[in-house]
């Protein structure tokens, strides 16, 4: 192979690896913001507390990958039930402003108590022996490929749920109009906290993966990898699941390929300019739909 | 058929000084009635009357002062989704159909409370059997159907929840004279085979006719009822609700 194809596939295949990482904490942003119409902007942080407990499991408990995982998705997913009932449920008939300034609350409170906690840096032990193999010139590593599948099997049981199960079907009528839900015989608040769950816990699975790939960990490493899971979210049509997979994958590329073929302090600015570009294009996302107004 | 006559086990429904207030304003100030097994009654009035706050308290949708007893059980401090596993079925004021799920799916919701999953494939059966249409249009989305399909819709999903009291806001809103018809016929239908229904109709002379009884509603109180045939015939009723 030429070289300039094998380096297009080693930055593809990252691109996929930082866009699967995006796409799992993405879903946390659009399913909150489908059925609550309300920006999770303590998101990011739930994503960051994930790694903590993946230092802990690991470290502290010293478990290996797959506990360390389980572990890491049930108490972020905890951490995020905790935050909608505390926080936001109180609030859900109160201006959508005022849960969005309380969310952005949450997250300073989670960066700071975490930094209570962890005033320095932290470091993720190496859970998974790191084999490389060389295909055609194209080195992959087996994180990588860990990653990756792990991610892209997540979001396939997530689909699963949302458009098969009897959960999903009472995720999307929330999503439509929550008002007569109940009449339905669905509890509201319990499909709320599930929601919530999932989403913390796919974002307590990144934290983890994102842990592996880049070993160094702090409180405020929530903040740029969550706003670019919600931008991801945003471009895919915030509230469509699909959406926010598709769009987690276009960021991820864009990435990684404008610090592949530019300077890297190019990165993000290009990346953001072609998003904001296509939001002008779509402004509804790439799956979005304008909705219709109900009466 | 009088309610002071009836049983106290054959009352279903009781509902007792019922308050409902609306920001701050009163919007019904102390309703009474009763509605009996088996029977179909009406609460008919005007827009604004409070005819919806009355069903949407029964069904838990919103805090209300007095009673409500469901088969002698207090409906007070129990959520909407399990007064619906309790057996009240309603069908809410603009049908409350989800646009973004497909027939099917929003037939499948409704079963949630329900424990006798076996026999939930019968009543797919039942409801595409009384709508026809519904099974032509089972994998579309809500959103697509026409206002009269929407209508059956609805009313499919108050059978697949199984409720023995069905809640009815206004099922003629919007149809068509044919339609009207057709949706006043299954609710007959459905309470021939045994389901009590408590009907709120703008449309009073349709509802009055399928009645067992009725009450006509005013600015929050209740001020007349009777048979749904004495309510057809009353001066009173004839001038404000039949256009004479």
């Amino acid at each position: 192979m030429s070289e300039g194809i094998i380096y297009w596939l080693q930055q593809t295949l990252n691109a996929l690896q930082l866009g699967s990482i995006y796409a799992l904490i993405a879903l946390g942003y659009t399913m909150v913001y489908g059925i609550l119409t309300m920006i999770n902007f303590a998101h990011g942080d739930v994503f960051m507390v994930g790694a903590f407990f993946c230092f802990l499991a690991a470290v502290y408990l010293g478990l290996p990958f797959v506990p360390t995982l389980l572990l890491t998705m049930l108490g972020a997913a905890l951490v995020g039930v905790m935050i909608e009932r505390l926080a936001y449920k109180p609030l859900r008939n109160a201006p959508r402003v005022s849960a969005i300034i309380t969310a952005l609350g949450v997250g300073i409170f989670l960066e700071n108590f975490t930094l209570a906690l962890a005033p320095y840096p932290k470091n993720i032990p190496a859970l998974l022996a790191n084999a490389t193999w060389n295909m055609g010139g194209v080195s992959i590593s087996s994180l990588q490929i860990i990653i990756i599948l792990l991610s892209l099997g997540l979001m396939f049981v997530l689909d699963y749920v949302v458009y098969r199960t009897p959960v999903g079907i009472a995720m999307r009528a929330i999503s439509w109009d929550k008002t007569y839900v109940p009449l339905m015989g669905v509890p509201l608040d319990l499909i709320i906290s599930v929601t919530f769950a999932i989403g913390a816990g796919l974002a307590g699975a990144a934290g983890t993966m994102y842990g592996l790939a880049y070993p160094v960990i702090d409180p405020y490493m929530g903040i740029m990898v969550g706003w670019k899971a919600f931008i991801s979210a945003v471009v895919g049509g915030i509230g469509n699941i699909r959406g926010a997979m598709i769009g987690a994958f276009i960021l991820g590329g864009v990435e990684i390929m404008v610090a592949a073929f530019f300077p890297s302090t190019y990165r993000d600015f290009v990346a953001f300019t072609l998003l904001m570009l296509l939001i002008v294009i779509r402004p509804y996302g790439i799956l979005g739909q304008p909705r219709t107004q109900k009466v | 058929m009088s309610a002071s006559m009836a049983g106290i086990e054959d009352i279903q429904l009781e509902v007792r000084d019922l308050e409902v207030h609306y920001d701050g304003i009163r919007a019904l100030h102390g309703v009474s009635f009763t509605v009996l097994k088996g029977e179909i009654v009406t609460l008919i009035g005007a827009n604004g009357a409070g005819k919806t706050s009355i069903l949407r308290a029964i069904s838990g949708l919103m805090p209300y002062g007095g009673s409500v007893v469901f088969e002698g059980q207090s409906l007070k401090r129990i959520s909407a989704h399990r007064i619906v596993g309790l057996g009240i079925a309603h069908v809410p004021e603009g049908r409350g159909i989800f646009g973004n799920l497909t027939v099917q799916e929003n037939l499948r919701l409704a079963t949630w409370q329900r424990a006798d999953k076996g026999e939930i494939a019968a009543d797919y059966d039942r409801v595409f059997a009384i709508f026809p249409r519904l099974l032509e249009r089972q994998h579309q989305l809500g959103g697509t159907l026409s206002g009269g399909e929407q209508q059956m819709l609805a009313v499919g999903r108050a059978l697949m929840s199984r409720g023995r009291l069905l809640l009815l806001d206004e099922p003629s809103m919007g149809l068509s004279p044919r339609l009207v018809q057709e949706i006043f016929r299954v609710v007959e239908d459905i309470n021939r085979s045994g389901t009590t229904v408590l009907l709120v109709e703008q449309n009073a002379n349709r509802a009055l006719r399928i009645a067992s009884r009725a009450y006509v509603l005013e600015t929050g109180n209740i001020t007349l009822s009777g048979t749904g045939r004495e309510l057809l015939g009353d001066p009173r009723v004839k001038e404000a609700y039949l256009g004479g």
